[in-house]
């Protein structure tokens, strides 16, 4: 078998009494989709803070293509290909929505290629309109695709999508999952989401925390006719 | 062995200088997040305030240990409600605001007194170690000190003041759910550290020479302390003032006093290399 | 192309400038060119920690500690060398190491802002004191006796660079401290306007972001950091130029001060607000000098507060953000914006 793109061993970390996330077992394959639920503090965006360096693990291992990027920082893990929307939007918000994925374009290109690619992403997300705003002027679910450029303008190999659908409307939802599969035939993607009608939409294999471990990893059908999920939400949304 | 003693009252004495000159910066660092750039101007009133009454005819001690903390204390509250609430939240514009009002004060009272030192004599004598000569006053400091450091204990763990505070240190918004007033708990903190720099003046008044623009001299030593303390106000001030005055008195005797300072400032930007969050911010950490 | 285009107004504002320098000494008296040459020194170092507080979002509030070594370093070169060409080019130097090593241990450490902004202080003042020590025979470089709390006295002024014979007029000193302003200008216009420069915007706007798209923010604030204490140090050297003297009031508290409030008043985030705030804070502290009716420490404190209370972000960007008000008042309101930004792209 070859190297998996990504391997968390026993991952875990503790913030004194709590255990965010308890020895996780992980592993995608390159250019797979994984879904990534669980219900609110289960230790999802703790998680992939752990993959992106953004916190370091009191126990155990994160492998990136067989190389051990535990201890790592951010910008580290970053220039190894990995990229995030996170859950709370994290976007430049005093420049221009042109300028932060600009920004992101320009750590592997020259200025003029990065400015080109900027423009290309710009109308695929239909933002050109707004480009020249400034982000800080922007609401919620506009700003979640501003990040999604920023993420795309990088050009990370695995993306990790933390809440891409939360404030957006029915329609921005769709085209969410439109875009994400249309990234997949590439790239790799992890996205946590709540909204289970979204999850029908793009899932293949769901991987479901519970209070910091992982409770059930299957097929997305099998997943959600599971009793312990149903009970780990209490019915919440999952009928839907 | 006459030198070791001297020497060791020497240390004794920067630790107990470290802790009187820091403790209100300490207070209001722990609370609310913000270094107060007035502190100096707060040891300055309180050592004006004392010279000032005793030339009045009223008794040094009672001067310097009730009048200079009293008086200074009132200020600290006014400018709390004058000026720091409008800025709660913008940890930078509330130092800015406070470096603003150090040179007002400074500037007010070169206009109102000159720029002359004036002074009081020390009201303790001295004492012999085999052949070098020393002042009664720095054991006195040394006691005014550790008293101060209890008190601030005991208030911390045995009142309900105390426990506010410690709420507060530890998440500002707690204040709410005890159902204090928060804009009551930061005018308290802030007159309660300017009374604790009020204090420290009074008692520098006899062996400092008392002008407007004292405060700079003691200053960088007291935002050594505090930032390499961190924001727990008993143990970061203890730990960073005994581990600082150490540092200092040593290499003031080897060298000079300002060398000593120079290796005090390395010691401490090492450590801040090491520990970011000051040395409470790693081995104290949510203690008092 | 794009560059200059977005730099045009500068460009031409540069050039009236520097035309107004050159031909200041024709129709000025030599007293007020020199009270102009310090005015544009001091403008240098406003520019320092415009740069790096403005768009580096570093908060260093000893900015004088690099102005200073600056000086120092300049007039200890300059008494040694007898040339003023290398001992510029040490009073950049000097300034840069120690900002390289101040700057190593306060960012790599991940301290706070507040952090930073209470150790730069700290460090001015100890170098305060220290200079203030080294009175007395023992104290000396070279030939350069540092003279402690009486500073150096007679340091020799700028000469021709190659011709250490030829000493400026005062009236050159004064061009080449003009020119060497709005040189510092431009070329902080054109870092800005690079790529460095945008993403030491963005580093100050999201330390997490730019970090989660591959940059280190530590080495960009460094690196800032140190074009900061490179400007400073050149100030240090023009203003010593002006003077012929150089003492420890230098480092004092009063100077790291007032840098901050002409920062503070000219604006954070541009280059022409801080010189502004400098030239008119220089000219009320002359003022006051004058007047000797207020106390100057007072006046400057009030001022600072009056801003942070009131008017927290600047002259500068106050006067623009009311600018930018009228013209969407007057052109038909939110719809253009989007209009335009389509033509653009
Ligand atoms: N920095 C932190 N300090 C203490 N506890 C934390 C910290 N970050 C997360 N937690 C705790 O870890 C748990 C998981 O949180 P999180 O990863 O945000 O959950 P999710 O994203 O699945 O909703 C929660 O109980 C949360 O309170
Ligand atoms: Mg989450």
């Amino acid at each position: 078998m070859s190297v998996p793109l990504l391997q968390t061993g026993g991952l875990t970390i503790r913030f004194g009494g709590v255990t965010a996330v308890d020895q996780v077992d992980f592993t995608l394959k390159e250019a797979e989709l994984r879904c990534l639920i669980g219900p609110n503090g289960a230790g999802k965006s703790t998680f992939f803070k752990l993959l992106t360096g953004q916190l370091h693990p009191t126990e155990g291992h994160v492998h990136l293509r067989g190389q051990d990027i535990s201890g790592a920082r951010p910008h580290e893990i970053a220039r190894l290909g990995v990229g995030i929307k996170t859950q709370v939007p994290n976007v430049f918000n005093a420049m221009t929505v042109q300028e932060n994925l600009w920004i992101a374009a320009r750590h592997k290109h020259t200025p003029a290629y990065a400015t080109e690619l900027t423009d290309q992403i710009l109308s695929e997300l239909r933002l050109t309109a707004i480009a020249h705003k400034e982000v800080g002027q922007l609401a919620h679910g506009q700003r979640q695709w501003v990040e999604i450029g920023t993420v795309l303008a990088g050009e990370p190999e695995l993306i990790l999508l933390d809440e891409p659908a939360a404030g957006m409307t029915h329609e921005e939802v769709e085209r969410t999952a439109e875009l994400i599969q249309d990234i997949n035939r590439s790239r790799a993607l992890v996205v946590v989401e709540h909204d289970m009608q979204f999850i029908k939409m793009i899932a293949k294999t769901v991987t479901v925390l519970h209070q910091g471990a992982v409770l059930i990893e299957d097929d997305v059908s099998r997943v959600l006719e599971d009793a312990r999920v149903r009970d780990v939400y209490l019915g919440k949304g999952l009928a839907a | 062995m006459d030198i070791a003693i001297i020497v060791g009252l020497d240390v004794v004495s920067g630790i107990a200088s470290l802790v009187l000159i820091s403790a209100g910066l300490a207070v209001i660092f722990g609370m609310m997040k913000i270094i107060n750039l007035a502190h100096g101007e707060f040891l300055m009133l309180g050592a004006y305030a004392t010279v000032l009454s005793v030339s009045a005819g009223v008794n040094i001690w009672f001067a310097m240990l009730v009048i200079a903390p009293v008086f200074v204390g009132l200020v600290g509250m006014i400018v709390e409600r004058c000026l720091i609430q409008f800025l709660y939240g913008r940890l930078v514009d509330s130092m800015l605001a406070t470096w603003g009002l150090s040179l007002v004060i400074v500037g007010g009272t070169t206009m109102i007194f000159g720029n002359t030192i004036v002074g009081v004599s020390s009201p303790l004598g001295g004492f012999q170690v085999g052949a070098y000569q020393s002042s009664l006053y720095t054991p006195f400091l040394a006691l005014m000190a550790l008293l101060l450091m209890t008190a601030v204990f005991g208030v911390m763990r045995f009142t309900r003041a105390g426990l506010i505070a410690r709420a507060v240190m530890q998440n500002p918004d707690m204040a709410a759910t005890l159902g204090v007033n928060p804009a009551r708990v930061y005018m308290a903190t802030f007159g309660l550290g300017a009374a604790m720099s009020g204090l420290a003046g009074g008692l520098l008044a006899p062996i400092a020479g008392v002008v407007p623009t004292m405060g700079a001299a003691f200053i960088a030593k007291a935002f050594i302390t505090v930032v390499g303390g961190g924001t727990s106000i008993l143990w970061g001030l203890i730990s960073a003032s005994g581990l600082f005055g150490f540092i200092n008195q040593i290499a003031a005797f080897l060298t000079t006093p300002v060398f000593g300072e120079v290796i005090l400032f390395i010691a401490a930007i090492i450590l801040i290399r090491l520990l970011p969050t000051g040395i409470s911010g790693r081995f104290f950490k949510g203690r008092l | 192309m794009h560059l200059l285009n977005g730099m045009r107004g500068a460009l031409i504002g540069a050039a009236i400038a520097a035309v107004a320098i050159l031909t200041a000494p024709l129709y000025i008296d030599l007293f007020q060119i020199m009270q102009l040459t310090v005015f544009a020194a001091m403008a240098v170092l406003a520019l320092s920690l415009g740069f790096i507080w403005g768009y580096g979002g570093i908060l260093c509030f000893g900015q004088t500690s690099f102005f200073g070594l600056g000086a120092y370093a300049y007039a200890v070169a300059a008494i040694n060398f007898g040339d003023s060409t290398p001992a510029i080019a040490l009073a950049i130097l000097v300034p840069v190491i120690f900002a390289t090593l101040l700057g190593y241990f306060m960012i790599y450490g991940g301290i706070s802002d507040v952090y930073l902004g209470v150790i730069t202080l700290t460090v001015s003042l100890i170098l305060f004191n220290l200079v203030n020590s080294t009175a007395g025979d023992f104290y000396k470089i070279g030939e350069a006796r540092l003279g402690g709390f009486n500073g150096i006295p007679g340091v020799p002024t700028f000469n021709l660079p190659g011709d250490p014979s030829y000493i400026l007029t005062p009236e050159q000193a004064w061009m080449v401290t003009g020119m060497a302003l709005i040189l510092v200008y431009l070329g902080l216009r054109v870092l800005i306007a690079s790529s460095f420069g945008r993403i030491i915007v963005a580093i100050r706007e999201n330390e997490t972001r730019a970090a989660l798209l591959g940059y280190d923010p530590r080495i960009y604030k460094l690196i800032t950091f140190m074009i900061g204490g490179a400007i400073a140090g050149l100030a240090g050297a023009l203003y010593v130029n002006w003077g012929a003297f150089v003492s420890p009031t230098i480092f004092a508290l009063g100077l790291s001060a007032q840098i901050i409030i002409w920062v503070i008043i000219g604006g954070r985030g541009t280059l022409i607000g801080p010189v502004i705030g400098c030239l008119l804070l220089q000219w009320l502290v002359t003022e006051i000098g004058a007047q000797q009716a207020m106390d100057a420490n007072f006046v400057l404190g009030a001022i600072l507060i009056v801003f942070v209370l009131l008017v927290p972000k600047g002259i500068a960007p106050t006067l623009r953000d009311l600018a930018m008000s009228r013209l969407s008042r007057d052109t038909a309101p939110a719809p253009t914006a989007d209009a335009t930004a389509k033509v653009k792209t």
